[in-house]
Formats: structure tokens, C-alpha cells, sequence
């Protein structure tokens, strides 16, 4: 179905909030799209539907912002039948390569290729070509490790969130959550909405340091309210606030039991003899989010050294000419400033695209939320930050690095025995960060142990990808017309 | 890890070592490299008398308790293989001047290749098996190697000048820490060897030389040995600059198979290339079918530290007393090492070397040499 009829292509890669913006925004101007997302359904990890077979009769009771939603999901359908935009679902995009040669409207050239794996295996290539990209990635939950993390029964928090919007399942009858930052009042209200005893909500951030910055948040009455709202919610559903509080222990032989929460002190060190056992088969816990910045550090973007955003100007550019980036892989914020991000992102690569010099005043309104918002956020990010020794908990025998069964204590003889002076030695030497998941999850817990910075993990593939696919990706490239096996690139309508 | 290698044969040897990297233990290109010990790779002549003596220094460090299990060793052994008749022939005269210099090779028949690697490809023209070639986890092996020392390490600390006598001689060396005072300083800094030698006032043309490497999912033992075709021989001895890809697979102790090998002079250029490990995977899927369906879990990039005759500095720069360079090993480091840290021992405390070094003399690029490298300079 590949027809060329003269519009440039952009190439949205993640269906969430900034990605369908960014979508809608571009097809406004007149630009084609196609939106690749790894999900079945568009909406990303915010506005995650329920499979259709279950049936929910009311979804909108698990999200908020719902008639944003509608309207996305409005404008979206209505693009998509006028042939502007394409969503190509379960597409799990492994790499964003770039042909250095071509301006960036030179039509025809397609500077970029997307490379994606679909089916059931993740095994079957797609390309998609596009004169322009546009990474709106997301994020992913941050987890760092305490005794008895990895028993069944504890999940992340936002895994948790996952499972009541996407299947309508509870995990179990009585929880805690814990960790810290404005995810955990969602997941406690939504777990006790869903009819789950929520026996404590575990933060060990102080909220109270909020209303000391006031000045900076007095602009987003409506986040506060959201709070405000939820804070609510939790007082009519009894569920029980322990503030300055973290897990130190989670229980259980098979499965678990029990926690352990104990209070911290001003430093951020758990209080002797303030540890209390808490009755649980449920733990949500989680300590913020982290862009996937895989793609775009693949692609050349400038990343931030500790890896918290990828780079971008007022436009939403990547230092990469042609890369837009919008949403969480450019600073966490959550879906409002995905929203505005997306939506200046969109406005401005479509008019490039097409030769003209973008006019800011089209977005001031956008702008001015996400300029609001990220205040707001940069806020929050002082205030929700896990307790300064949360490190202290983590004995030798925990394990860290659960693809590779690494514990704690490994990584600490590598860094005092051998010589491991930051996060790749210790990688090398200990296999932390080397199984599946290639150090998403364990890679601040292994840099708090290690007590090394933060960084940039470089990982080319932003996943897994079968040799025989990789040895053929792209190999039609530059030469036009030659059918290919599995081959749709060049179909955006 | 030939840093590691010389503090380890020298505090043998009764020296007192210190052991300083500006970043971590193995930071630079052994944390990148495949860790291999090769024989089969190399032609008679210095380079291969070095990774002979190496290669038993090798055993007898793997022999000593606990220490190769600790670094993962694996006697492995490699196998060559051609897949037309002519390359083989060319493949079995290589093997046979080998043998003369005392390599251990044996020629395998089509017939008998499933035998040694049962997922080759069939229809290879035939093979040569190299028992001697081995395997180790080459950040461990470095890190290990100086534990053994019982050097003092003194990690992310940066050499700013080489501190001299009056009449030219070396007295230690300035750190962004402080001073260390030492009659001798060794030159292990790899593929940043030069600019340590020019700290010195002294040229030594080492280049950087890229190199990708694939690491597939953890998979049972399914390749036995390092397998390679034969033309990666030629491509170790190239002087082109252009990238080169042959294939290379072996499998390592943990499971995942690593796929190498690419060779490209890009100066210290670390962007991904996907026109590179894409290279490198059709490479291994037609050595080894059953790949094609095996998944990529990442890949890395490591600078081989090059030199223009393709062999290592070894031994006293005459131009400085008190110098001694053990660097630009290419591609051969980690095999290497063992014999050049014995080598810098001896030395170093006066001795007799085991090998010549005239062929490994640091300064052997003075003159038109230097020119020409000039020229080569990214």
C-alpha cells in the first residue's frame, strides 16, 4: 500500500500521551503519520485500557482526566480516517537509525528507519522510513531494593496501577504501599477502590516540605487539588499515612507475609526502635520513574550524563536535525506535560516537515503549561527523593540485579576488593545489569551500592533483537522498489 | 589488563608496584575486549614467540588455586574453518608454518567439523583446530590479576606529568593527587599509550582501532570453541582503514555467545553503527544457522590500541631511563599480557628477557616512520 504522494513523514514512536499529541498535532498540519507503539491499544501506560474481553462497563473510574483522553482517542480516529495518521500496534521499535546524507525535507531520501519486532514472539521485522522522528518513549518504574524484595507478592507500584487499568485484576486482599513520590496516592486509592484493604500507605518523602515551596506551586492549583483529591479519598477509605516512613524488610517464606516500616529520621536514617510489622499479601512499592532514553542515546541525541532527560530546545528538538523528543524521555512530569510537550513537539516538526518556520505563538498556551508544570515537577523531584541511606537496609545477601541473581554483597567486594570505581566495572565484574532487562531495573540500586554516579547506560538495542533480523535490518535501504520478506516499509498512506 | 599482568610478574619478581588508572580497573579497552588468548590468529615471528611464552604463562596461572575459576579461563581451543577449497589450501599452508614455530594445529576434514562444532554451517570446505587457544573474562582477569599482586591501586587518578632527573631520567610521575616518586614507570596506558609517552617527550604511535562486539541471550553450550573463518587472519594484518568484518562467535562461561570481529580506524568515535553489527550478525548466522533466531541482547565498542607494524611496544624507551613501554597490543592484549608483564619484569630487575625485544624496541618509529604515521592520524 505504499503511496508517495508528495507529504512528508513523520515517524512517532509510543501511542501515550505525548506521542498521540505530538500525532494529533502534526496530522493537524498537514504532515503524515504513523504512530508506533509496543501496546495493543493506544494510551500508553496513563491511559491504559482494559482488554476489551473483560468487558469493564466503567473504566473511567480508574483514570482521571478522562475527557482529555476522549478527545485524544476522538481526534485520533478521526485522522486515521482521513488517511493521515496510522497506528501500528505491537510494534516493539528496537533502534532509530539515521542515513547521515539528505536535508531534512528532501523528500524521497527518508533520513530515518524505524526498526520494529511484532507478533507474538517479537520476532517478525517491520521498517518504517520517515523523514523525521519523533521519540516519545515514556518512562518506567524505579525500584531499588530492600531485604525480601523479590518475593512474590511485591510488585511495583506502578505494576500495580497496571494491572487494576489494564485487566481489572486485584493482586491481593490486603496491601501497602510504599516508596515514594505523587504515584503512590493513585495506586493506594485505586487498590482501595477496587476493594483491597490497603493497610498502610508507606512514603518516605516528608509532603509536608511542599506547602514550605508554596510560591512555586501556587500556579498548578488544579495538581494541587488533584492531591488534595486524593488525600480525600484515602481519609474516607481509612487508609493509614505513614509519612518519613520506608520498608526496611518485606516477610515471608513462599510468598509474602509482612512488612517491616520504620521511621526516618531528618537524615534520612531509619530510627532505631521505630520498626513496626505490618500484615500483608500485597506490596506495591516504587521510587519514581526513569525515561526509556535507549532510542534517542542510540540515535545521537544528547542525553542529560545521569541520564534523567534527553535534550531538547523550546521546539521539543533533539540536538539530532529531524529527532523531536516529547513527554516523560525528556524530564519525568507526567501526563499533563506530556500533553504540552507533545503538542509543541507535533506543531513544530510539522511545520518543518514542511519547509516553514514553526510560529511559537500557535502553542503559547501549551507552552505556558509546560513551563508551569515543569516548576511544579522540578518541585516534587526536591521533595519525593528516596531516604539519603536507604542504602544502609540493603544487607550482602539481597539480591540486586534479579536477572542475574546478583547480590549486594558482590557488588560491594567488587568495588572495595577490585577495583570497580563506577556502574560498567561492576557490570563487568559482578554480571549486574547483564540479563534481560540490561540493568533497567537494578541500575540506580547498583549505583547506590556501589556508590558510584548515575549514568547514561548505553544500550544500542533497546531490545532484545534475533540475529537473523538484525543481519538484514535495513538492507533494502536506498534501493527502492525491491520487495522484501515481512518488508511494509514505506506504507504510511 | 597488561598493566595488571606487569604488576603482577613485577611484584613477583620483589618490586614494590603501584597500579594507577585514571578511570576504574579495566576501563578502557579490556572492559570492551572478548578476552581471547590466541595462537592461531598469528604467523610465525615476535608477535606469535610472545603469545606462545604468554599462553603457558596463561596455564600456569589458571593452575594456581582459585584463581581461574576466579577469571573464568577456558582452555576452549579454537577452530578455523574455510569455506571454499582454495581458502582452505591457504588456511593449511598458514597452519603448517605454524606448526614449525610450535603451534599445535590439526587439520579437520569437512566430514569431521560436526564433530568439534555440531551447528556449524554444513558445506564448509574443512577446518584447522587450534587446541592451544583460550578464553577469559577479561575485566575479572585484570581485576584478579592485580588482587594476586598485592599492588597498591590507586584508581581514578590521572598522570599529568612524568616528573624527570635533571639529566633526563624518570623519578616518578605528577597525578591530579598528588606525587609518586619511582625510579621506573611503566607505559601500560593501552590504546592512550602515546599521549602517556608524550607526557614523557616521547613519541610512540599508537591508534586507535574501533571494534564492535555482538552478546547474544545466555544460551547453553551450543559453540564449543572460538570459531572463526579464515579470512580474519587477513583482516588483523590489514593496514586499511576502511571497516572490515569477519566472522567470529564463541560461546563464554556464562552463556551468552559473543560475535565479533569488526575492525575500523574512526579515531575514538563511540556512536552506534548499525551498518557495523549488522555486519557482524550476518557474519555469525552463516556460520552458524541456528543463530538467526538467537536475539542480540547489546553490543559494545572498544578502541584496539594499533600500531603501524602491528606489534607491541615492549621494553625500555632508550630516549628516556627509567621509561619502559608495554602497550599497543591491537587486538592481542589480554593473550598478551602475560608474556609482556614478564618480559617488563625481567627488565625491569635487570635480567635477561625470555624473548628478543629488538622487534618490540618503543622507538622503532623514529624517523620516516613517524612521518608516515603522522599521516594516518584521524
Amino acid at each position: 500500500m505504499s503511496s508517495d504522494d508528495g507529504r512528508p513523514r513523520l515517524a512517532v514512536v509510543g501511542a501515550g500521551p505525548a506521542g498521540l499529541a505530538a500525532a494529533l498535532a502534526a496530522a493537524g498540519q498537514g504532515v503524515r503519520v504513523m504512530v508506533i507503539d509496543s501496546a495493543e491499544a493506544p494510551g500508553g501506560q496513563f491511559y491504559r485500557q482494559p482488554a476489551a474481553g473483560l468487558g469493564a462497563r466503567r473504566p473511567q473510574a480508574l483514570h482521571h482526566q478522562w475527557r482529555t483522553w476522549r478527545r485524544l482517542r476522538e481526534g485520533l480516529d478521526r485522522h486515521i480516517a482521513a488517511g493521515l495518521v496510522t497506528h501500528r500496534p505491537d510494534h516493539h521499535v528496537w533502534c532509530v537509525e539515521q542515513r547521515p546524507e539528505g536535508p531534512l525535507s528532501s523528500l524521497g531520501s527518508r533520513r530515518f528507519t524505524v526498526h520494529a519486532l511484532r507478533g507474538p514472539a517479537q520476532e517478525d521485522p517491520v521498517e518504517v522510513r520517515a523523514d523525521a522522528v519523533l521519540l516519545a518513549t515514556g518512562g518506567y518504574e524505579k525500584v531499588l531494593p530492600f531485604p525480601g524484595w523479590t518475593l512474590p507478592g511485591v510488585v511495583t507500584a506502578g505494576g500495580a496501577q497496571a494491572m487494576l487499568k489494564g485487566g481489572l485484576v486485584v493482586s491481593g486482599r490486603t496491601a501497602v504501599v510504599a516508596g515514594t513520590g505523587p504515584l503512590l496516592l493513585p495506586v493506594a486509592t485505586g487498590l482501595a477502590a477496587a476493594g483491597v484493604t490497603v493497610a498502610a500507605l508507606v512514603e518516605s518523602a516528608d509532603p509536608k516540605a511542599l506547602v514550605r515551596r508554596a510560591g512555586a506551586l501556587a500556579g498548578r492549583a488544579d495538581k494541587l487539588a488533584e492531591g488534595a483529591g486524593y488525600a480525600v479519598e484515602l481519609l474516607r477509605r481509612r487508609v493509614r499515612t505513614l509519612v518519613r516512613h520506608t520498608v526496611v524488610e518485606a516477610h515471608g517464606t513462599d510468598r509474602l507475609e509482612a512488612v517491616t516500616v520504620a521511621e526516618l529520621d531528618a537524615g534520612g536514617r531509619v530510627r532505631p526502635g521505630s520498626e513496626r510489622r505490618i500484615r500483608c499479601d500485597t506490596l506495591a512499592v516504587g521510587h519514581g520513574m526513569l525515561p526509556h532514553t535507549d532510542l534517542a542515546e542510540a540515535l545521537g541525541c544528547r542525553v542529560e550524563p545521569d541520564g534523567t532527560r534527553v535534550w531538547v530546545d523550546d521546539e521539543q528538538r533533539t540536538d539530532v536535525p529531524g529527532a523531536w523528543a516529547a513527554g516523560e524521555i525528556t524530564g519525568i512530569g507526567g501526563a499533563a506535560l506530556s500533553l504540552a510537550e507533545g503538542h509543541i513537539a507535533g506543531r513544530s516538526a510539522g511545520a518543518r516537515l514542511q519547509g516553514r518556520e514553526p510560529v511559537p505563538d500557535e502553542w503559547a498556551a501549551a507552552a505556558k503549561s509546560r513551563g508551569e508544570l515543569r516548576e511544579f515537577l522540578g518541585v516534587l523531584d526536591t521533595v519525593y527523593v528516596p531516604p539519603a541511606h536507604w542504602v544502609d537496609q540493603v544487607t550482602d545477601d539481597t539480591v540486586v540485579c534479579r536477572c542475574e541473581e546478583v547480590t549486594a554483597g558482590a557488588v560491594r567486594v567488587a568495588v572495595a576488593e577490585l577495583g570497580a570505581g563506577d556502574v560498567r566495572t561492576v557490570k563487568l565484574l559482578t554480571r549486574a545489569g547483564m540479563g534481560w532487562c540490561q540493568g533497567r531495573m537494578c541500575g540506580p540500586a547498583v549505583a547506590g551500592i556501589a556508590g558510584c554516579a548515575e549514568a547514561v547506560s548505553r544500550r544500542p538495542f533497546a531490545r532484545p533483537v534475533p540475529l537473523g533480523v538484525l543481519a538484514r535490518a535495513g538492507e533494502t535501504a536506498g534501493k527502492p522498489g525491491k520487495p522484501r520478506e515481512n518488508e511494509d516499509a514505506d506504507d504510511i498512506p | 589488563m597488561v598493566g595488571a599482568a606487569c604488576a603482577l610478574y613485577a611484584a613477583r619478581a620483589g618490586l614494590s608496584v603501584v597500579v594507577m588508572d585514571r578511570g576504574p580497573v579495566a576501563g578502557g579497552t579490556t572492559g570492551a575486549g572478548e578476552g581471547n588468548l590466541l595462537v592461531s590468529d598469528k604467523e610465525p615471528g615476535p608477535e606469535l614467540e610472545l603469545a606462545l611464552l604468554s599462553n603457558h604463562l596463561w596455564v600456569d596461572l589458571a593452575a594456581e588455586p582459585g584463581l581461574g575459576a576466579a577469571i573464568e579461563y577456558e582452555p576452549k581451543g579454537g577452530v578455523v574453518v574455510a569455506s571454499a577449497p582454495e581458502g582452505l589450501a591457504a588456511l593449511e599452508r598458514f597452519a603448517a608454518e605454524q606448526r614449525t614455530a610450535g603451534v599445535e594445529a590439526v587439520a579437520v576434514a569437512a566430514h569431521q567439523l560436526p564433530d568439534l562444532e555440531p551447528y556449524l554451517t554444513p558445506g564448509l570446505a574443512g577446518g584447522v583446530h587450534y587446541p592451544q587457544d583460550a578464553q577469559v573474562m577479561p575485566t575479572l582477569a585484570a581485576a584478579h590479576l592485580v588482587r594476586a599482586s598485592g599492588a597498591r591501586l590507586l584508581t581514578g587518578r590521572t598522570v599529568s606529568e612524568v616528573l624527570r632527573t635533571p639529566d633526563g631520567a624518570v623519578r616518578g610521575v605528577r597525578t591530579d593527587r598528588g606525587d609518586i616518586h619511582t625510579p621506573a614507570v611503566v607505559n601500560a596506558a593501552g590504546t592512550w599509550g602515546g599521549e602517556l609517552a608524550a607526557l614523557a617527550g616521547v613519541t610512540l604511535p599508537v591508534l586507535p582501532r574501533r571494534g564492535f562486539v555482538l552478546v547474544t541471550e545466555p544460551l547453553p553450550p551450543l559453540v564449543r570453541h572460538k570459531v572463526y573463518a579464515a579470512d580474519y587472519v587477513a583482516d588483523v594484518a590489514s593496514d586499511s582503514a576502511a571497516l572490515q568484518t569477519s566472522p567470529v562467535v564463541e560461546g563464554t562461561a556464562a552463556g551468552p555467545v559473543l560475535i565479533g570481529a569488526s575492525r575500523e580506524r574512526v579515531g575514538f568515535d563511540r556512536s552506534f553503527s548499525l551498518p557495523v553489527v549488522r555486519a557482524l550478525a550476518a557474519g555469525a548466522t552463516r556460520l552458524f544457522p541456528f543463530l538467526e533466531r538467537v536475539r542480540a541482547m547489546r553490543t559494545y565498542v572498544g578502541f584496539r590500541p594499533y600500531m603501524p607494524d602491528h606489534l607491541p611496544a615492549i621494553g625500555p624507551d632508550p630516549r628516556v631511563p627509567g621509561l619502559f613501554h608495554a602497550c599497543g597490543h591491537e587486538g592481542a592484549g589480554i593473550g598478551l599480557a602475560t608474556g609482556t608483564g614478564q618480559l617488563i619484569a625481567q627488565v625491569l630487575g635487570g635480567r635477561t628477557p625470555d624473548l628478543d625485544l629488538a622487534p618490540f624496541r618503543p622507538d622503532r618509529f623514529d624517523g620516516a616512520g613517524a612521518n608516515e604515521f603522522s599521516r594516518e592520524t584521524p
